[in-house]
């Protein structure tokens, strides 16, 4: 492959050069292990206490409420898991149906892992993929002993109000925990005025390596271990810290906030123009998702009529690297669980695509990706039994009638 | 990402016979924009041979590239001979398929069938059986037949092949009592399958259960080498016992408990239960 579009940045992003460089040392001559006694081992720890104070000025936490872990995943159960275990009385969850399998698994698999029976209250979205607020007041009971939202969707960007949510949790006495995996280092996070008592972020959403996350858990918040040993992390979670990888998520995210105007405004514009030009040229198309209240980077725009995966493999012959919430690219045979909490019809679901740009991305590339994108989905609905034909969804004795 | 062959690859990017024979002899349509998947397929038919095929397919690469495949290997041949093509000629001509992918290969089989059906004017034969996938339209003619020509044993393997089973999943316990049936009668015996447990117990009653299987099955399998088994208590899906005997001693215990104990249990009284050692 000679060319290479990146336009999958939601799915993971390249580590940053900045970072790498950042790294490199930490691999090589500086292997001591930051919790020795020696100078050698003391100044990696130095180090990493220079990265938490990093990570923390661009979430506006106190570096002492962070937790390194190995990835969002570890995180979201880490904060869910702790919550549950420090109000033993209480088995109501509060959700969506548009979490990211992180938090989706997990909470709908609470029973078994815990030996007690959890009640789970999924919040709906709108076909913009936005939260009702009074229904979510609602649902919250004194059974209620964590609310789990998102703050930003991976498939479509629409980002919830989170500084809303978790004040009205607080003010209940309910603990609150945000996937902000998709937002950090997106859009602008300040935790010292938003309440929340969890938040999880994944380094490798923001030009760190994988396999670094990190879990940030109020001071004051009880907190229980997921992962018990030595008495790293303030005992909080065992295990040799990722020296290497801590160092390069603390410059990643002083990167971000350096870059986080670029993020709102270049990038912003680029996607604009992405998703204006792909929908102004291609017919029976549409945006999924709000149109204001989402992430800078990110498009999901459906093309009815034809599959995800087969536009995915043709994009991909130019280079051009994107995602589907199609059910054939997932594995499963049904469509992606947001585009269909949503209610996105299935004839526009399978055929959706997700563009996620990054700082890297540039304008011919978003015009590289718009001259190739009509004639492929033309292509392939030339070939498609539902295009320009009197049936607009069945053909003959199918009795497809899911409503999942 | 999936792994196809470069044949796959191939059809799909370069499908041959795109398009729609115009007054044609046979159609067939199967699938929906719904299921992810359709294709229709049209073919010209001479002195009783295939003289010409086309498809139209909405789907992904597996899809459109079976559908390719199966009008390259159906066209100049009769149609008792393109009667006898199975999905997994289909799915050999492009030299193999992913697992989850199997179902295209029979989407391709399926039309030809009702384009062939359409042809002579009789109904089609699949289509008359009982519906057990809403989800996906599939019925338990097909199922059948996918099991017995694809010797598949679980019901995710059904899914794979059929698509059934992989929306609500209402359908599972229907399917599995097709893999149950279609495994008696391979077997050549003929038995109604048996009853299934029933899915809400009470802690009596699943203790009551779980103790006359101890008794019936669990204990004298463990006596025979010395051991022994207690039942101590049963709270939701947790099963505390408490081994005795030669158990106690032997380090094959905790696989004993879990490959031998639970699975006997989970069979026999709920197929959710937890087996756990008391700890002392």
């Amino acid at each position: 492959m000679s060319r290479v579009v990146y336009m999958d940045n939601n799915a993971t992003t390249r580590v940053a050069p900045e970072v790498l460089e950042e790294m490199l040392p930490y691999f090589s001559d500086l292997y001591g292990n930051p919790s020795s006694m020696h100078s050698f081992g003391g100044q990696v720890g130095a180090k990493i206490n220079q990265a938490r104070e990093k990570i923390a000025a661009l979430l506006g936490a106190r570096p002492e409420e962070l937790i390194f872990t190995s990835c969002g995943t570890e995180s979201d159960s880490t904060a869910i898991l702790s919550a549950l275990q420090s109000l033993p009385g209480k088995h109501h969850i509060v959700t969506t149906r548009v979490e990211h399998p992180a938090v989706k698994n997990l909470v709908e698999n609470l029973d078994g892992l815990t030996g007690h029976k959890h009640r789970l209250t999924k919040l709906p979205v709108d076909r913009d993929g936005t939260l009702d607020l009074k229904q979510y007041e609602e649902s919250l009971t004194d059974e209620t002993a964590i609310v789990s939202v998102m703050w930003a969707n991976n498939e479509t960007g629409v980002v919830f109000p989170i500084a809303e949510m978790a004040a009205i949790a607080k003010s209940r006495g309910i603990f609150f925990h945000t996937d902000a995996v998709q937002a950090v280092g997106k859009v602008p996070i300040d935790l010292a005025s938003v309440p929340v008592d969890f938040l999880s972020l994944s380094g490798h959403k923001l030009h760190a390596p994988k396999g670094i996350g990190v879990l940030y858990a109020r001071k004051g918040t009880p907190f229980v271990p997921f992962m018990v040993g030595g008495h790293q992390e303030r005992g909080r979670r065992g295990g040799t810290e990722n020296v290497a990888s801590i160092i390069g998520l603390g410059k990643a995210c002083e990167l971000a906030a350096a870059k986080m105007e670029e993020e709102n405004s270049r990038v912003r514009a680029l996607r604009d123009k992405l998703e204006k030009d792909l929908l102004a040229q291609v017919p029976h198309s549409m945006r999924n998702g709000h149109e204001t209240q989402r992430l800078p980077n990110t498009a999901s725009i459906s093309f009815e009529f034809v599959e995800g995966e087969s536009i995915l493999l043709h994009l991909d012959r130019y280079g051009i690297c994107a995602s589907s919430g199609s059910a054939c690219t997932s594995g499963s045979l049904e469509p992606s669980h947001v585009l269909r909490a949503m209610g996105v019809p299935f004839t526009a679901a399978h055929g959706s695509i997700r563009f996620s740009l990054s700082i890297y991305n540039t304008e011919e590339e978003v015009d590289y990706v718009v001259s190739k994108v009509p004639q492929i989905i033309a292509d392939l609905r030339e070939m498609s039994p539902f295009w320009q034909s009197e049936h607009r969804g069945r053909t003959g004795q199918s009795q497809c009638k899911c409503v999942c | 990402m999936w792994e196809y062959t470069d044949k796959v690859k191939e059809h799909f990017l370069h499908p041959r016979n795109v398009g729609e024979i115009e007054k044609p002899d046979g159609v067939g349509e199967v699938g929906s924009l719904a299921c992810g998947d359709a294709l229709k397929l049209t073919i010209k038919v001479a002195e009783g041979r295939i003289a010409d095929a086309k498809f139209k397919t909405f789907g992904c690469a597996s899809a459109i590239a079976s559908s390719s495949a199966l009008t390259e290997m159906i066209k100049g041949k009769t149609l008792d001979e393109a009667a006898k093509i199975t999905n997994q000629d289909i799915a050999e001509f492009l030299g193999g398929l992913p697992k989850e992918k199997m179902h295209c290969s029979v989407m391709g089989r399926e039309a030809l069938e009702a384009a062939i059906a359409n042809y002579r004017g009789i109904p089609l034969p699949m289509a008359q059986g009982e519906l057990v996938c809403e989800c996906f339209g599939v019925t338990d003619l097909e199922i059948r037949r996918a099991i017995e020509e694809n010797k598949l044993r679980t019901v995710e393997e059904v899914t794979n092949f059929t698509k059934a089973g992989g929306g609500c999943g209402k359908c599972h316990d229907r399917i599995q009592e097709l893999i149950d049936a279609a495994a008696k009668e391979a077997a050549g015996k003929e038995q109604p399958p048996a009853e299934r447990p029933r899915k809400r117990l009470t802690n009596i009653q699943k203790m009551k259960m779980i103790e006359e299987v101890l008794e019936r099955e669990i204990r004298p399998a463990l006596r025979k080498d010395g051991g022994d088994i207690q039942l101590i208590d049963v709270d939701g899906d947790f099963v505390t016992v408490s081994l005795r005997g030669a158990c106690v001693s032997c380090v094959a215990s905790q696989a004993t408990l879990k490959e031998y104990v639970e699975k006997k249990l989970r069979e026999q009284v709920l197929d959710s239960l937890i087996v756990e050692e008391e700890k002392p």
